[in-house]
């Protein structure tokens, strides 16, 4: 079983849809699409107010380096095209599309057959990511097809599919990888083949044995598939961390994934890479868990983007009454959603109920220096350290104890016996050191 | 449902607390407590309670009216060094100079720098020396203990009224060779066991050794920090004994003799001042272990525990900035 060294931690696993079957979410009257569904500059919409789309129809064009396409997950009627607040309450650009009736393009294959022939050469197919507006669904929202464009001197030797879910509580990609096994594997030799390697890596790790044995199994049609088991300990999944565990390579301190020819795609991601490529269906739905430890039902979805978040609960049978958070992604790194009033968008991996049990936030006493946030740093930093520091706004100090290493995981957090808040104050430092960083390179 | 709450991941939080590990120390002490109960009876079961009641009370007492700010005593942090610092001293030692050490140990050992966690300098450590500077006779004049395992030989009652480690001293001193001195010192098991002259809670090593075994499994301490003083103290006490076993006694003898387990299990692990990272604790005690055997060789005082131990916290500071973790990506890609 493979692993990284330094730090992480062994939060409650907590996976209780683990074995819900993924069910499909009622599409909703009417829909919000955001422009800035990734990571990067908002998309250009190419539609107007009165205009009738179909089911994947291109309704924005990411036209700048780092940006991704918008396709129309419903077919109806552009409504208006206006600011909208998302889950954090912030007001974004975004298309209002009057669901009517579920009218597809027809160039998209919706047959349930799966095409196991990959004809595209490599530029077609990265070109088709491209088209297809996928992006990184394991959080980030990175465009993918971004990802492919390697550096001059940089060569890509590994292609990882993330396949660990470390965060708690989260198990959609156990279901896909379950229920989709076929479709994510040649996904991910698509993904394979568009670097032109011979093998793609799959990293799962060891609580998820019914999918690792389901893999396996599958696998032994496919060519060039190795799966890896890894131990399940937080945070696997990281960029880093997964790269360390599965090549032995380690990404240098300020430095991307590529650096040591490597480039990761989630579990999602791969299988809407197989739907763009062999399907021509572009990415316009999520797969996500529903769960909690009030929630009496903890279930998989499938459901379009731009659905509200609150028809997700109400299919579900309303919040429970002690909800105290609720969380867009785990309970580790997700964030805490502001707006409920919001709708779904690319990467909405998990809607996370957290009770006020273990949402109260214990009060925070003093620092007793027993170093378990040291031991528990996966970066091998010192939060006990950079926390005061930012707290006292010395973000020079800060640049020296290395904060740009920090990946926000939140294992120093969860791990402090004094409560203290160490992660709100370093991520606050991290970016007024950043912006400190970037002013200095800019003169 | 009432609004919701939104604030920074992580939304979740381990069960661990100050308050459980304080406790998990707490009751990792209690199997020397009850050696220290048989070995010195009643006198022993004031002395602890005095010492564990007068540094709770200081520490309530210093809070409320000269801090201002809430108390913590709850925390368990005041009677972990209440018990520590009755372990530290002789079990006939008069109840006024107990609380005085209290005094100085929760005072000047801990409130002066803040409180729980600011401390330099391990609290019940600040409290003995300063008792043993001060009140040399009376910190220094032993008791017999009881014989419950062993027979009670005329050769062990010889302990009485110093510890094995003074009887060397003297008896180099005097001109007398180490294999003559070791014949009228307790046996190894009486050591094991705890049946010799002593502070409290440094004569039962074995008691000591479960507790620190607990403490282990509890994740409270690390291997780190008693092994590299034991260890350390081993190595460099074996040197000087193969140079001369005339002048210097055996290793094993040093390592179980004093407050050197005490010390190195409960005392060097204190979590407040020792280093962070594993390096930083292996070079503290390291450190440890060097100076003890230094002092107890080449000193005034018998015993160097408490020194070494204070003298390594005034280093933790440096410790922890020359010994950081090793950093994920600090190295360069092979080519």
């Amino acid at each position: 079983m493979k692993t990284f060294r330094i730090g992480g931690i062994h939060p409650e696993n907590n996976k209780f849809a683990h074995s819900s079957k993924i069910e499909t979410i009622p599409l909703p009257s009417q829909a919000v699409l955001y422009t800035t569904q990734h990571l990067g500059a908002p998309s250009t919409v190419v539609v107007a107010k009165g205009d009738k789309v179909k089911v994947g129809q291109l309704i924005a064009k990411g036209d700048a380096f780092i940006s991704a396409n918008l396709h129309s997950p419903y077919s109806g009627t552009i409504n208006k095209i206006e600011p909208i607040c998302d889950i954090s309450g912030y007001k974004k650009m975004a298309i209002v599309i009057d669901v009517e009736g579920d009218e597809w393009e027809e160039d998209i294959d919706i047959t349930p057959d799966i095409k196991r022939e990959i004809k595209l050469t490599p530029a077609e197919i990265i070109e088709k990511i491209k088209e297809k507006g996928i992006v990184g669904l394991g959080g980030a929202c990175f465009p993918t097809h971004v990802k492919f464009l390697i550096p001059q001197g940089k060569k890509a030797e590994y292609m990882l599919i993330n396949a660990a879910e470390c965060e708690p509580y989260i198990s959609i990609d156990n279901r896909v990888m379950l229920e989709r096994t076929e479709e994510f594997i040649i996904g991910a030799c698509i993904l394979r083949n568009a670097l032109q390697l011979s093998t793609v890596h799959i990293g799962v790790e060891h609580n998820k044995s019914e999918a690792i044995e389901k893999l396996t199994q599958t696998a032994k049609n496919f060519q060039g598939v190795e799966i890896h088991t890894l131990q399940t300990k937080y945070p696997q999944g990281a960029e880093k961390q997964l790269i360390k565990s599965i090549t032995g390579r380690e990404i240098p301190s300020g430095k991307l994934p590529i650096d040591v020819g490597c480039i990761v795609n989630n579990v999602c991601t791969a299988l809407a890479v197989y739907e763009a490529v062999q399907k021509n269906k572009p990415l316009i739905s999520n797969y996500m868990s529903y769960t909690g430890k009030s929630v009496k039902t903890p279930k998989n979805y499938l459901v379009r983007l731009g659905t509200p978040i609150r028809n997700i609960i109400e299919v579900n049978g309303g919040l429970p009454e002690d909800t105290e958070k609720l969380i867009s992604g785990g309970p580790m790194m997700g964030k805490a959603i502001a707006n409920m009033d919001a709708f779904t968008t690319k990467g909405f991996s998990c809607l996370l109920v957290i009770n006020n049990k273990e949402g109260k936030r214990k009060e925070s006493i003093n620092c007793i220096r027993c170093g378990k946030c040291v031991d528990a740093c996966p970066m091998g930093l010192e939060p006990y350290l950079l926390a005061p520091l930012s707290e006292a706004s010395r973000w020079e100090d800060m640049e020296k104890e290395h904060v740009m290493d920090c990946i926000e995981c939140g294992c120093c957090q969860f791990s402090c016996p004094s409560s203290r808040p160490l992660l709100d104050h370093i991520r606050l430092g991290k970016n007024k050191t950043g912006a400190m960083i970037r002013a200095r390179n800019t003169k | 449902m009432a609004l919701l709450q939104v604030s920074g991941s992580p939304h979740v939080h381990t069960e661990e607390s100050v308050k459980k590990i304080m406790w998990t120390v707490i009751i990792a002490l209690v199997p020397t407590m009850i050696f220290s109960f048989l070995f010195f009876g009643l006198q022993a079961i004031v002395l602890t309670l005095v010492a564990v009641v007068s540094c709770v009370f200081f520490e309530w007492i210093i809070q409320k009216y000269l801090l201002k700010i809430t108390p913590t005593i709850t925390d368990g942090s005041a009677i972990i060094t209440g018990i520590l610092l009755a372990f530290n001293l002789p079990s006939n030692l008069p109840w006024w100079i107990v609380i005085i050490g209290a005094l100085v140990a929760i005072g000047l050992g801990k409130m002066v720098y803040g409180g729980l966690g600011n401390n330099l300098f391990n609290p019940a450590l600040v409290g003995r020396v300063f008792l043993l500077i001060s009140f040399p006779q009376q910190m220094t004049t032993w008791p017999k203990p009881h014989h419950w395992f062993t027979q009670a030989t005329t050769l062990s009652d010889a302990t009485t009224g110093a510890t094995p480690l003074g009887i060397i001293k003297s008896g180099l001193a005097q001109g007398h060779d180490v294999s003559q001195l070791m014949e009228t010192l307790p046996s190894y098991a009486q050591m094991l066991l705890g049946e010799r002259g002593g502070s409290l809670g440094e004569v039962a090593a074995l008691a000591i050794i479960a507790g620190g075994i607990f403490m282990l499994i509890r994740k409270v301490i690390s291997w780190h920090i008693p092994v590299a003083f034991i260890g350390t103290a081993f190595i460099f006490a074996a040197m000087m004994h193969w140079i001369n076993p005339g002048l210097y006694i055996p290793p094993s003898y040093h390592i179980l003799s004093g407050g050197l387990l005490l010390g190195a299990v409960f005392m060097a692990t204190d979590m407040v001042t020792s280093p962070m990272s594993n390096w930083g604790k292996i070079i503290f005690g390291v450190g440890c272990g060097l100076l003890t055997i230094i002092i107890r060789v080449a000193g005034s005082y018998p015993e160097g525990v408490s020194f070494a131990i204070l003298i390594m916290n005034a280093f933790v500071p440096l410790i922890n900035k020359g010994f950081k973790p090793k950093r994920f990506g600090s190295q360069k890609i092979k080519a």
